[in-house]
């Protein structure tokens, strides 16, 4: 009792002293930063400010947040992780595990009425459009690039090129020869996967960081060619008016052959919301279909071979080349269904919206996810393109930090601090299981300790 | 067919330089069909290379190396398919193939030349039966219409699939793996994993099999145990063996033929009990001079 009573005031003098020594380290930090202020004064004057309760404030929080870990947090996590054996996962996990795919396929093809029935009719567009669609579109692109990340293991830092590919493909096809966003549709998808391969065929000789710097040059030089050609693609102005889908032939508007006047309706921008909806969700769920399908084919065991070994793979008569191809052209297709969608959506593109930072976000939902993990990518979508949309809700933050506070701003805050948190907690994605495509007797998941990530 | 006495590898003269380094030096031996070779030597004297030069990993300097199988007649076309520029030829009765021209995929697919490697290379995070599986894609691939039909799920492909899960699980059995066969590779035990890995090379149905110091890390009971799976490969399934390995048991248990290589040059070529007596061999294994042997024999009581 007594040597537990000792071990105790050790321990808090310990963490005590661990605070203090990174109260002194967030002072210095945070000195120039937040103690200092430059403001222009009445005459215009640039004069200097402090901010000391600020400062202390915040290296208070920060001390205070030490001591908690080093004194309560890591003697608990050093106490579970030396425990010997670990109880059996609750039987709600196995449940969880078996119905939630069913759950969820069900739950995103009610979502329209269920968001209908309780945000109303007019409170239902933003909730399916910026939400439900917005984030459908980063599933489907998170699955494509699984293919190309997760499975074959290459890694792309330039996938939004192809989505950038896709969208100018139906735009400036729509709007120059009047074709109707179904036959575009697949004819995008070719094209986005045409330039995979192009892009594949100087590449293959690359492996690892090599191959993502080349991937991210490329990504790039897609967007400056976008910028440049104004002829083609009007710069940075964008292409404007262009066509939407229409459903059968009828297009969703107010005029008399619009959708609502047909079915004798009234009209309401929301149907074409909901039917934009279904297209997504459909192009989404083929994605995955065909992903899983491929995975038990021999060009999908293939792709995994390669990202396992690929030196193996050559001793066993695969064509690495041809492999690795058809992965960027798969990747790239799906990219291409999507970015066709995306103009199709907005009616207006740009290059504005095919930056680096849409490769990073689709990057890091892979990442996020589980590579290869087709579950773990949507839970990474959902978490990363919702969570982002959220921000833009959380207006009675307005009143706790003043009205100019714009909780958008921190969205790459957020961002990061999801990456931090997954790399400690599940440094190899949300779901860290592979399941195997084929089996004799008895499905195991393996752990993704014994999978490689593959170096190109 | 099975031991006719006919070659089913001839490997003429082969070269291989790394800048101003000679790995294997004018190197000529061959492998007889039906029979266990053994390509023997000390540490970097080029036995590796030879493998890869074989197996197409690398492209030899110079040389020829030509590959038969079917009707030994076939032989005959060699100086002709050597100036016509082509990697091989395919007839009815058998086909011919020139290594050195192809890439290292095309001697695995077409010649049909399978190995193994000296530090294991699985893929360790897919199952024993994927592993067998990818080994089998040529001929999945063409069953899958080149993935097209297999998306579509047509059953021309299921049966093809079946029957490759028939002789992956086959070869399991005879390896002893099969109740390990839903278990990741990379989980396996060392011994297993060398197991795996020529059950492996097995699926892709080779005419030769290179096998890069199979025993190597096995304990004596394992070593054993491969032996016999060596021969029963050799006997049963018609298919000629091409070893490099360090453990003499083996080499002298089972193999029908010892080609011995020092500093990439051939020093010994003939049946084990030739090689084992032959003053070059023990010279080289013991790291001295041709005339200094019978000193260090006497030294060490041989």
């Amino acid at each position: 009792m007594n040597a537990g009573a000792q071990r105790k005031r050790v321990d808090a003098a310990g963490a005590l002293r661990d605070a203090a020594f990174t109260g002194l380290i967030a002072f210095g930090l945070f000195l120039p930063l937040i103690g200092f202020e430059t403001v222009t004064n009445i005459r215009d004057e640039l004069i200097l400010t402090t901010r000391w309760p600020l400062l202390f404030a915040v290296v208070a929080i920060t001390a205070a947040g030490r001591f908690a870990y080093s004194f309560a947090l890591a003697p608990w996590l050093a106490r579970r992780a030396a425990q010997p054996t670990k109880p059996a996962p609750p039987a709600w996990r196995f449940y969880l595990g078996k119905w939630f795919t069913p759950f969820a396929i069900g739950f995103v093809i009610a979502y329209p009425v269920i968001v209908i029935l309780a945000a109303g009719w007019g409170g239902a567009l933003k909730w399916i459009d910026n939400f439900g669609i917005q984030i459908l579109i980063y599933v489907m692109l998170g699955w494509g690039l699984n293919i190309v990340v997760g499975l074959a293991g290459l890694l792309d830092l330039g996938y939004v090129a192809f989505y950038a590919v896709g969208a100018y493909s139906y735009a400036l096809l729509a709007k120059a020869f009047g074709l109707s966003f179904w036959i575009l549709l697949p004819i995008a998808g070719i094209l986005s996967s045409f330039w995979g391969i192009l892009l594949g065929f100087p590449v293959l000789r690359l492996r690892g960081d090599y191959l993502a710097i080349v991937t991210l040059a490329f990504g790039e030089i897609i967007r400056l060619i976008l910028i440049n050609w104004t002829a083609l693609t009007n710069g940075y102005a964008g292409i404007i008016g262009i066509p939407r889908p229409t459903f059968f032939g009828i297009p969703f508007n107010a005029d008399d052959k619009g959708f609502a006047a047909v079915f004798g309706l009234e009209f309401s921008p929301l149907y074409r919301v909901i039917f934009l909806y279904y297209v997504i969700l459909a192009l989404a769920l083929l994605t995955s279909f065909v992903t899983v399908r491929l995975r038990r084919l021999p060009v999908g065991r293939a792709w995994e071979a390669l990202r396992e070994d690929q030196i193996a793979c050559r001793s066993l008569g695969i064509n690495t080349t041809n492999t690795k191809l058809t992965a960027f052209a798969m990747g790239a297709m799906f990219a291409g269904f999507a970015g066709s969608f995306f103009a199709a959506r907005e009616a207006f593109i740009s290059p504005e919206s095919f930056t680096f930072l849409e490769s990073a976000t689709v990057l890091s939902i892979v990442v996020l996810g589980g590579m290869g993990s087709q579950i773990g990518v949507a839970i990474a979508a959902v978490a990363m393109i919702g969570g982002t949309e959220i921000l833009r809700e959380l207006d009675f933050l307005k009143e706790i930090f003043g009205p100019t506070f714009d909780p958008t701003q921190y969205r790459m805050l957020l961002f990061g601090f999801a990456m931090v948190l997954i790399m400690i907690w599940r440094p190899r994605g949300l779901i860290a299981r592979r399941e195997p495509s084929v089996f004799l007797k008895e499905r195991k998941s393996i752990s993704v300790d014994l999978v490689k990530e593959g170096r190109g | 067919m099975a031991r006719d006495g006919s070659t089913v590898l001839r490997v003429e003269h082969l070269t291989m330089r790394f800048g101003g380094l000679v790995a294997v030096d004018d190197l000529s031996f061959e492998v007889k069909r039906g029979t266990i070779t053994a390509l023997i030597g000390p540490n970097g004297a080029g036995k590796t290379t030879v493998f890869n030069c074989i197996t197409g990993f690398y492209k030899p300097t110079e040389g020829r190396l030509a590959l038969q199988r079917g009707d030994p007649a076939v032989w005959n076309a060699i100086e002709d398919l050597t100036d016509s520029g082509k990697r091989g030829t395919v007839r009815p009765e058998g086909a011919l193939f020139l290594l050195e021209r192809m890439p290292d995929y095309l001697v695995a697919q077409q010649a049909r030349v399978a190995r193994t490697f000296q530090n294991i290379r699985l893929f360790s995070g897919m199952t024993v039966l994927e592993n067998l599986l990818v080994a089998q894609h040529n001929r999945l691939m063409l069953a899958s219409g080149y993935t097209l039909l297999g998306v579509l799920g047509l059953p021309s492909y299921a049966s093809a699939e079946r029957a490759a899960l028939d002789k992956a699980r086959s070869w399991l059995e005879r390896f002893g793996l099969l109740d390990r066969a839903d278990d990741p590779a990379g989980e396996l035990p060392y011994g297993a994993q060398r197991r795996l890995e020529v059950a492996r090379a097995m699926c892709t149905d080779p005419v030769l099999l290179c096998l890069d110091e199979p025993a190597a890390g096995l304990n004596p009971r394992e070593s054993a145990e491969l032996n016999e799976l060596l021969l029963v490969i050799r006997d049963q399934h018609d298919i000629s063996i091409l070893l490099i390995e360090h453990d003499m048991s083996v080499v002298m248990k089972i193999s029908d033929h010892v080609v011995v290589l020092d500093y990439g040059v051939k020093i010994s070529d003939g049946a084990p009990e030739v090689v084992r007596n032959d003053p070059k061999v023990i010279a080289a294994y013991l790291g001295v001079a041709d005339d200094e042997v019978a000193q260090v024999e006497a030294a060490v009581g041989l």
